[in-house]
């Protein structure tokens, strides 16, 4: 406190108040600083999913002209199925490493390779097998030259990314610094470029040592098939135990009980429902493993409180009036919440299970439990039970099985399945707000 | 009769008695709807109600007591001396569920007919070439107690499953017909239809408790199977955690993975309390209009992220920033990106929008009096946030930290790729450290044998996982209440 024999005065401010307005100013920093954190982060992690992940979207291709030679694919010339599909994708091996020869001297560029297994590295180990099935599914064109679009090996690709340089190559058995010598006379003769790779959105997962081929496009179907899961169950389950406690029960211990139950669920750890999906649904009840079924089942339960809490929220917020009027026509209390209670409410109640849906899109701990990573997505589903039964990855199991790999290839495929999975989340997320400005009504 | 079959029985039973109820009660009162009790629909889905549900719920509960039954009397007929302990026994009955299933499965591609199959003998025919041929895979050859037994289980299913569908059909046709028959205009049918539908409302309510009761009972009775193979002492208080394949196992202590899981906890919750703390209190107290409507959604952003995202995130770029400062060529404290550092700061990124906007419910609910009052004595904003805003909001505070903390022990993806999986206890932020969740998922994927202890350590680890967050969130829960009490 300032000393009554000083005179003070009210224009000039003394040293303890300027140390009071300080601390005001500092403390106002601070705050200001920890929002300044929180958003610098989340920039910093959005900006690192773009910046590493958009590249999986974008693959280098190899043009290449194959000459389909009637007596490597078809020696009996009659075309005859059975007999073509004898060829292995190794008698397609020499097509192509004719094919690359002729691009190199069509480009001009040095082929210090004689082998056609050392030229064939710049392809992925995919490629005969593209045109083995372009072959089988024509079987007319044999004999032609045809121009395919081939992908080219993850080394090829990374040295176009910026992965892989020719420092990194020198211990490398799956490329040599020539090759990228090459690759730079190719790219400038137009027969190597990078382009859009649709097939990261559609394809199947590959195994370890192809990451050029892996595509999320089976295990988004995995996904999918858990969402209708959770969706068919949560939605119904959750509407109706939220009608029971909000319309109907009466307080005492059994409702007491129900209450106590669902809002500790909603904190228990997600890893925690994978321990009862393994115990209950795969130990127990011998459901197939790795299975959407089992996943959305899981799921399942962990999002019923996330949307039993919001639909009680919306079942509360439509006020009495409406109860009492229907009442006062004479309506049942049954046909009360039925035609009027739940119309009413049922955007809030959307909303809410969206919101749900998407928290349960991006779970990926529970699914570790129950196998569905470790299984290679790399078939798609036959038809709409196998979709549900046989077993397949979702996608944020697809990403961890990525980012689990030792291929830094990998990596890149990892971000941009991320990116793919934002891009679900977000639209959900913006239909659940586009409902709630919709319909809200405020009452 | 297959389960599914007598489903769509079932359905179409209904569909008829739908249709006939609601006929029968029309046709009682010659057409004149004011003579009815209630609306003819209602007499139509009292019909179908009763011919349904007690049909479909004695198939449900048929179809998970039978293999139940079954798997009890059939692992009777295998002698004493031919397993050790449970364990065994556990492995010998997936054998003799996949022979009955493989004989069951060759009787249906017709390679034996209904009668070989049920006198088949191990030493005259190789089972094992016979199963593989249907797509049957077996380990072994198979023994003549386990022929015995999947020839017991056989025949107990194909009478189960006759005897259910007798049942089944018996319950769906009986509450068909007295439903018909109790069909005239003095039932009260809407009443009956809606007392139906309440209890499956209540029903629908119960799954909660289900669930509850799912999870607790799986976890104690794997947790009880852990004890009875590993002694419990050395699990609680053992302080080394080494795993050794099957069976064998000298060190499963829990010790280190606790230490690991509040190591990094404690890391998290020193990013996310005092960042969460101040935007909230920035946010409640100082932000204007637009800074709140713009700054408050682009933070929750950071909550919606899903945690495998943050995992990535901690594994491929902050723990490789790291190794760049505190890493062999910086301060040389660092070997690899996985650490307690990474987890935990990430961990701490994920946790700010939690506190934050918990706390800021807290904060807003303190009432705006105390903070005029406050003013009115002279003090600056700054000082009645600190001196009588915080203290106020404090028990809820504690809560919100609580629940913050609740959340970062049992949280999964971001340890699993971001701590590490060397058990240690060790002071050391930048080494890599493992956690109980890290260890529940590590311990159960891959193999799917759950005799062994070094897999039902994991129910023990999850075990400890539940008691520990279902006690933080319980406490948060009754700090929060009491808290509330005061101010309304």
């Amino acid at each position: 406190m300032s000393d009554p024999a000083v005179k003070s005065s009210l224009l000039t401010t003394d040293a303890h108040t300027r140390r009071r307005n300080a601390a005001e100013k500092r403390f106002r920093a601070y705050g200001l600083a920890a929002i300044a954190i929180g958003l610098v982060f989340l920039v910093l992690l959005l900006g690192s999913i773009l910046f590493k992940g958009v590249g999986a979207f974008q693959q280098t291709f190899i043009t290449l002209d194959v000459e389909l030679l009637e007596a490597k694919l078809d020696k009996s010339g009659n075309r005859d199925p059975a007999q073509m599909a004898k060829v292995t994708t190794f008698g397609y091996n020499p097509l192509l490493d004719a094919a690359i020869k002729r691009a190199t001297e069509g480009a001009g560029v040095e082929n210090p390779f004689t082998k056609g297994k050392d030229l064939r590295k710049l392809l992925s180990a995919g490629a005969a097998n593209q045109v083995r099935q372009f072959v089988l599914a024509n079987p007319d064109r044999i004999g032609e030259t045809v121009t395919f679009r081939l992908l080219a090996s993850s080394r090829v690709d990374g040295y176009f990314k910026g992965r892989v340089t020719r420092e990194s190559l020198a211990r490398d058995k799956n490329l040599t610094p020539a090759h990228l010598e090459m690759v730079d006379g190719l790219r400038e003769a137009g027969v190597v470029a990078k382009r859009f790779n649709p097939g990261f959105i559609t394809g199947a997962d590959a195994s370890e040592s192809r990451p050029e081929q892996a595509g999320i496009g089976v295990s988004m179907l995995g996904s999918f098939f858990m969402m209708l899961v959770v969706l068919a169950l949560s939605l119904p389950i959750g509407v109706a135990a939220s009608i029971y406690l909000e319309e109907f029960a009466r307080q005492n211990w059994f409702t007491d009980l129900i209450e106590v139950n669902i809002s500790n669920l909603a904190a228990v750890p997600s890893i925690v429902f994978g321990i009862l999906g393994l115990a209950v649904f795969i130990q127990f009840a011998h459901l197939p493993q790795s299975a959407p079924l089992v996943g959305g089942l899981v799921l399942t339960l962990m999002t019923l409180p996330t949307i039993i809490i919001s639909t009680r929220a919306s079942l509360k917020s439509v006020p009495p009036s409406i109860r009492e009027a229907a009442l006062g026509v004479g309506a049942s209390k049954m046909q009360t919440v039925f035609h009027h209670v739940l119309p009413l409410a049922m955007p809030g109640i959307l909303t809410g299970t969206i919101i749900g849906l998407a928290q349960a899109l991006g779970e990926t701990a529970p699914l570790l439990l129950i196998g569905m990573v470790g299984y290679i997505a790399s078939n798609y589903p036959g038809g709409i039970v196998e979709g549900f039964l046989s077993p397949n990855s979702a996608m944020p199991a697809q990403i961890y099985e990525w980012a689990k790999r030792a291929d830094p290839a990998y990596y890149e495929r990892a971000w941009g399945g991320i990116i793919i999975l934002l891009v679900f989340l977000m639209t959900m997320n913006i239909i659940a707000v586009i409902l709630r400005r919709r319909f809200e009504r405020r009452w | 009769m297959s389960a599914s079959w007598l489903l769509i029985i079932l359905l179409a039973l209904a569909g008829l008695g739908f249709l006939l109820g609601r006929n029968r009660a029309l046709a009682s009162v010659g057409g004149d709807l004011r003579k009815l009790h209630s609306l003819p629909n209602y007499y139509g889905f009292n019909v179908a109600m009763l011919a349904f549900v007690p049909a479909v719920l004695v198939l449900g509960l048929w179809a998970v007591a039978q293999p139940m039954v079954i798997d009890a009397s059939a692992s009777g007929v295998i002698p004493q001396t031919y397993y050790q302990d449970e364990g065994a026994l556990n492995l010998i009955m997936s054998d003799v569920r996949r022979v009955a299933e493989g004989l069951d499965l060759a009787v249906a591609q017709g390679v034996l007919s209904a009668s070989e199959a049920t006198v088949l003998n191990t030493q005259t025919t190789d089972l094992r070439a016979l199963l593989g041929g249907v797509g049957v895979a077996l380990g072994s050859e198979v023994a003549p107690e386990v022929l015995a037994a999947a020839q017991k289980m056989r025949v107990m299913t194909a009478t189960g499953n006759w005897i259910m569908t007798a049942i089944v059909l018996a319950a769906g046709l009986g509450g068909f017909l007295v439903a018909v028959r109790m069909t005239q205009a003095t039932l009260r049918a809407r009443n009956l239809v809606e007392s139906g539908i309440l209890i499956l409302l209540i029903g629908a309510a119960s799954i909660a408790i289900l669930t509850t009761l799912g999870i607790v009972l799986s976890l104690i009775f794997n947790t009880i199977n852990f004890f009875s193979l590993f002694p419990a002492g050395d699990f609680l208080f053992g302080t080394t955690w080494s795993p050794e394949g099957r069976g064998g196992s000298e060190h499963l202590g829990i010790l280190p993975l606790l230490w690991g899981t509040i190591y990094i906890s404690l890391v998290a919750l020193v990013v996310a309390v005092p960042i969460g703390l101040f935007a909230a209190v920035y946010l409640s107290e100082y932000a204007s209009r637009t800074t709140r409507g713009f700054a408050k959604p682009l933070l929750e952003v950071l909550a919606g992220i899903p945690t495998i995202v943050y995992g990535l995130f901690a594994l491929t770029i902050v723990g490789p920033m790291l190794v760049s400062v505190f890493g062999a060529d910086g301060l040389g404290w660092m070997q690899g990106t996985r650490s307690v550092m990474t987890a935990g700061l990430v961990m701490g990124v994920m946790l700010i929008p939690f506190v934050s906007s918990l706390s800021d419910d807290i904060i807003n609910a303190v009432p705006q009096t105390m903070r005029d009052g406050s003013y009115g004595l002279g003090a600056t904003q700054s000082e009645t946030v600190r001196q009588v805003v915080l203290p106020a909001a404090l028990p809820g505070i504690v809560g919100a930290i609580l629940l913050a903390a609740s959340r970062a022990i049992g949280e999964t993806m971001i340890v699993v790729m971001g701590a590490g999986a060397a058990a240690r206890l060790d002071l050391n932020p930048f080494a890599a450290m493992t956690t109980v969740t890290a260890k529940i998922v590590s311990q159960l994927t891959g193999d799917s044998d759950f005799a062994s202890p070094e897999a039902l350590v994991a129910f023990a680890l999850g075990m400890t996982l539940f008691i520990l967050t279902l006690g933080l969130n319980v406490l948060a829960l009754y700090i929060v209440r009491k808290y509330r009490e005061q101010y309304e």
